[in-house]
Order: structure tokens, then sequence, then C-alpha cells
């Protein structure tokens, strides 16, 4: 009875927190179904007299939507492979070769978790604008091909796996790499899976670094792109949902897919990517 | 092909896991490592398989030496005590997967693999992936992917020991049926004393990284080199009593104020020596004709025979007798044996000094085991 009790309280409180993180979504979609006048109108409309998908078109028509929906598709493609090769061979070599100051790289490595975010948004500028590297590509996907979160989700997992596999694989005729290959990446998909999801969400919403280090509106990424709907005359709000809808629908769909994995390796690791 | 071994040896920082062991395995032959756990059995398969490199020594396949030949190129095939299958591939990979390192196309590798899972009789459970199979199917599948490759030395450590006793007993009546059907050189590490025996052509029998004695098993069994040998070998173990010369040719027995006659030997400018009386080869005989008596404090029936422990002074001597004798514990008991089935072993050293039955050893054993 107790324990029943307890659940529903759980369940209830859960509800309440889903619904919260709904509401602005809901919101969002509602409002890029509106007439540009139940937008602000008080008290709010919530569900749109008449759904108004022209917005769609129309917010396409803005700005060159679809170069920015290939950038951000090359972006987030080649930061991923980037970020999966770069784990993959770091984690190896953290959790299965010997070499001097491994541990001592390792906890440096790990230090550097510690640090925000933002406070290497000027250092990394700093070094990008020195390789003459700003407005590129490079500026867009290099900084963000490792990760030491990753690395360390898989390097665990790595040191999970019997050291007799490696010695069984050696005796078939392995060398290092395609033992790595052949053996450890198929037996990591799982965790590969968790990393490459995380990665791809992160890239595809990732809006302050493309903003900073792109210039040229060939670079912007869909999440940047959406700032053409503010100008001087004021923020067309339904534009702009309509336009938010269609960056997000495709991680959507992907974490509808994908969220055993994504749940998973967050779990997994005890940390949040 | 011939493995020779000269000198080999294997250091772990402070530890000698392996200590200049010299020895040749003949082709075709089952060789068993026996010994204790910790003895470098395990350590000595890994410095034949080329996965440890030994600190010094050397190892030859045949002519060639292969002493800091990497594993992938030693083309040996190997079967861990833990099996060490990969765990995300069905058994027909498994058994596949060194024919892929080798890049032997798939159509004459899949007929390869087919081969071998007939002949470790796993032909219908290829889909599968390891983690659905029994310990025993585990078994086979590690054979057949260390077989596959055809490599010309088979290695096995403690293959079995993850099984339960009868399987244990099949399984490796298996091993021996395909290393002979193969005729393969194989090298077979176990710490199970009937299990080397019944198995192999010849047992290496090691203690602290040192080789001890390499015989064939009944050999090692009738005539142990030394006392480590003599006690680790034989279930119930053998009896040791130490004795001391006093005057002529009488020797007391050691914790006892029990004296006996022995016949002159010339080895008896020897003060002192070790007896070894294996509990088998000890009967129970009238009062005045025994080597020794004492008073029986334990007993207990072992499979036909009878186990009965004597006590004479501070030493306890374990003896096989016929369950027919009305002995009770209490009794006092005479127990005699056969002047050459003693064994006598120099204290000192722990060499043997002369001594050893002729019986059928191996039977005995499998008898008492
Ligand atoms: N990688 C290693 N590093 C340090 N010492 C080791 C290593 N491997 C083995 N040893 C030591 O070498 C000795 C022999 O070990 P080994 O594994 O060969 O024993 P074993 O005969 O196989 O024993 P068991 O029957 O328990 O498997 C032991 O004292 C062990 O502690
Ligand atoms: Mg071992």
């Amino acid at each position: 009875m107790r324990s029943a009790l307890s659940k529903s309280t759980i369940y209830i409180l859960l509800a309440i927190g889903a619904v919260f993180m709904l509401l602005p979504f809901v919101w969002m979609l509602s409002t890029s179904l509106k007439a540009p006048n139940e937008v602000m109108a008080m008290p709010p409309v919530w569900i749109p007299s008449e759904l108004n998908w022209d917005n769609f078109t129309e917010a396409l028509a803005v700005a060159p939507f679809d170069r920015y929906f290939v950038n951000s598709l090359i972006v987030t493609v080649i930061s991923t492979i980037g970020e999966l090769v770069t784990t993959i061979l770091a984690a190896y070599a953290f959790s299965r070769i010997n070499f001097f100051g491994k541990n001592i790289i390792f906890a440096v490595l790990l230090g550097t978790m510690m640090v925000p975010g933002e406070v290497l948004l000027i250092p990394n500028f700093v070094t990008l604008s020195n390789l003459g590297w700003i407005d590129t590509y490079q500026a867009l996907i290099v900084p963000w091909t490792a990760s030491v979160f990753a690395i360390f989700l898989l390097r665990q997992f790595f040191l999970g796996v019997p050291k007799e596999l490696s010695f069984a694989a050696k005796v078939d005729g392995c060398s290092e790499f395609r033992f790595l290959w052949y053996v450890m990446v198929p037996l990591a998909k799982p965790a590969l899976i968790t990393v490459a999801l995380l990665k791809i969400i992160n890239s595809w919403n990732a809006f302050l670094w493309p903003l900073i280090v792109t210039n040229s509106q060939e670079l912007r990424t869909l999440p940047v792109g959406l700032s053409a709907f503010t100008t001087e005359a004021g923020i067309k709000y339904e534009l702009l949902m309509a336009a938010s809808t269609m960056v997000v629908v495709p991680m959507l769909i992907l974490f509808f897919i994908m969220q055993k994995y994504i749940i998973a390796g967050v779990a997994r690791s005890g940390l949040k990517g | 092909m011939d493995v020779h071994l000269d000198q080999l040896t294997m250091q772990f920082n402070d530890t000698t896991a392996v200590d200049s062991i010299t020895t040749t395995i003949k082709d075709g032959e089952l060789v068993s490592l026996l010994g204790p756990s910790g003895c470098g059995k395990s350590t000595t398969l890994m410095l034949l398989s080329g996965l440890y490199k030994p600190t010094a020594g050397d190892i030859y396949f045949g002519d060639e030496k292969v002493t800091t030949m990497d594993a992938e190129k030693r083309g040996i095939g190997m079967v861990f005590q833990n099996y060490a299958l990969y765990p995300h591939l069905s058994v027909l990979k498994n058994i596949m997967f060194p024919l892929k390192m080798q890049k032997v196309p798939k159509k004459e590798a899949i007929q390869q693999v087919m081969e071998m899972a007939k002949l470790v009789q796993i032909d219908h459970l290829l889909d599968r992936k390891p983690a659905q199979l029994s310990g025993g199917q585990q078994q086979r599948v590690a054979i057949a992917r260390a077989l596959v490759k055809k490599p010309k030395l088979l290695l096995l450590d403690e293959p079995l020991s993850n099984l339960d006793a009868r399987l244990r007993l099949e399984m490796r009546e298996e091993i021996r049926r395909i290393q002979q059907e193969v005729g393969i050189t194989a090298v077979f590490v176990t710490h199970d004393q009937e299990e080397a025996l019944s198995i192999s052509d010849r047992v290496m029998l090691m203690n602290n990284g040192v080789l001890q004695q390499e015989n064939a098993p009944q050999q090692m069994y009738r005539k142990p080199e030394n006392i480590f040998a003599a006690s680790f070998l034989g279930n119930p173990p053998i009896n040791f009593l130490t004795l001391h010369k006093t005057e002529n040719n009488t020797y007391v027995i050691q914790g006892s104020s029990q004296t006996l006659e022995l016949p002159s030997m010339k080895w008896q400018t020897h003060e002192a020596f070790q007896m070894g009386l294996r509990p088998e080869d000890l009967y129970t005989v009238p009062e005045e004709e025994g080597l020794f008596s004492g008073e029986i404090i334990h007993m207990e029936t072992i499979g036909r025979d009878t186990l009965i422990r004597l006590q004479l002074g501070d030493v306890t001597v374990r003896a096989l007798v016929d369950p027919k004798s009305r002995l009770r514990v209490g009794d006092r008991c005479s127990l005699a044996i056969e002047p050459q089935e003693v064994h006598y072993f120099d204290p000192k050293t722990g060499e043997r000094l002369r001594g050893g039955n002729d019986n059928d050893a191996q039977a005995n054993l499998e008898k008492h085991a």
C-alpha cells in the first residue's frame, strides 16, 4: 500500500515535470500555425482558430534554409565521425596500451571537463583566428572532433573487456589495430551509438559557437539561420516558430528511434553529456 | 613439429614464474603441464604462445627460433580457461575469425568451419551467440576456433576447469580424441593430477617455476624423482615417515618411539632419510609381522576401499585397507608394505634415493581418485 502510494506520488511529480518540459514545445507548434494577430493575443491562444500551414512555406522563403540545412548536415556528420574516431583511438590507448605519463595525461584530460565551455570560447576563438580559420568550415568542425566525456565513457567500457579476449585475438592473428576494429569496436557498439547520438544532438543544436566563428551567410547553420526572423521591424514569431519546428523535427525523430541508447548512455556513465 | 624450450625463464618484478625450463615436446605428443596453483603453468603457456616474451632462454619450433616472434605470427591455436569467445559473433563467425584474419576466401573458410564444427560436434549450433551456449558447448567452440587454422601447436589452459565433474570426464576424452584425430602437438595445462595422468602422453610436473619431473604418467607415479613429485601425485596422498639411524640396521621413526629394521643397502650411509608409503600399498598384518603399528583414529569408506588413519606417536599414516577386515576406530593395527614399494628420499635435497613399485599405478590412481 505504502509503496503504491509513493509510486503514484512519483508518477504525479514526473507528470508535472513532463508538462512543464513540453509546454514550450507545444507553444512552438501552436505558434507556428497561428495567424500573425493571434501570436501576441491576450489571453494566450493555445489552439489557432485556423491552421496557417503557409507559415512554413513563407518561413522557408525568408532565408536560404536549404543551404543552412546542408551546412548543419556537413558540420554534424563530420564532427560526429571525427569524434568517434578520436574517441575510439584515445579510449583504446588509455585502456589498453602502457605509455609514459598515461595516468597523468588522463587526469589532465578529466580535469578539463571541469572547465565550463563558455570559458573556452575566447581562447578557442583566438587560436582559430591565429590559424586563419575564422569563417571556415574547419572552424565549425575541428574544435568539436574530440570529447573528453566520450573518451571517458568508452575507456570505462574498454576496461571491462576481459584481457583474454585480446590474447585470443592476437593468437588468432590480429594486430593491435585489427583487434580494436574487429573486436573492441563491435563490442562497444551500444556505447558508441550513445556517444554519436549525444554528439549529433549537440552539434545540430549548436548556436553560440557557429555564431561567433562565422560571418558569411554561406556558412550559417540552421540554429544561427533562425536569427533571420529578427528584423528591424521586430520578430515574426509565427515564421520563427515554423522554422524552429522544422529544425527540431529531425532531432525529435532521431530521439524517438534511439531513445533507449540515449538513456542507457547517460545512465551508464552516471554523468550528463 | 617438435617444440624445444631452452633454459626458458620468465621473471616478473620479484617473482620468477618460470625458472630455466629445458625440454622438448615431440611432434604429435600431448603433454600436460601439471602443478599447484601459481607454479607457472599459465606463464609457460603464454611464453609458448608468444603473448609473453621470456626474460631469458629460447623457444624453438622445429629448427626455427621463435623466442621474439609475436603471437599473431606463430601460427598456434590456444584455448583459454574462460574460453574467450567473441561475444558479439555467432559460433560460425567465432570459428571463422582466425581464417578471416588470414584472408582466406569466404567460401573456403565456411567449408573449413563446417568441417571443424563437425569434428567437435557443434555443427547444429552455428547460428548461436556464445552467451546462448552451455559451458561444454562453449569449450568445443573454443577448441574449434583454435584448430580451424590448422596450427602446428595447440595450447590449452585449464580448459575443463569450468565444467562439472561428469562433463569434465567426457570432455577430456573428447580432447584426446580430437587431438589424436588431427595429430597435433598439444600442451595441456591443468592442476588436476587425475586429468593430467589420464589424458597425456607425458606429464611435466612443475613447482615454483621449476620443472620437477617429466615422464610418462605411469612412470611419474611409480618413480617420483623427489618429495614434491611423490606428495603431489596420488589421492589419498602418500605418507612420509622420517627415519633416523640408531645402530646397525635399526631406524627410529621420527615423532614416535617405534623402530624398524631395513635390509642393508648401499645408501644406508645416510644418517636420516624419508620413506614414502602410498596408502594403497599398505596392508594390515598381525602385530609381530608389521613394519609399524598404531591406533586407528579415523575410518571412512572411499568407493570400494576403506581409508584408515593410524596414529603412531606424533605421526599419522593413511592406509587403504580391505573393507572386510573388521577394524574399528580405537583398535590397534599393524601395517606392512612390500619392500620394493617403498620410496626413499634424501630429506635434505628432497631427491629420490631409490624404491618404487611396479603395480599398475594408473589403475590404482583412478580407483582412488
Ligand atoms: N602478469 C604478471 N605479473 C606479475 N606476476 C605474474 C603475472 N602473471 C603471473 N605472475 C606470477 O607468476 C607466478 C606464476 O603464475 P601462473 O599464472 O603462471 O600460475 P599457474 O600455474 O597458471 O597458476 P593457476 O593454476 O592458479 O592458474 C605467480 O606467482 C603469479 O603471481
Ligand atoms: Mg593458470
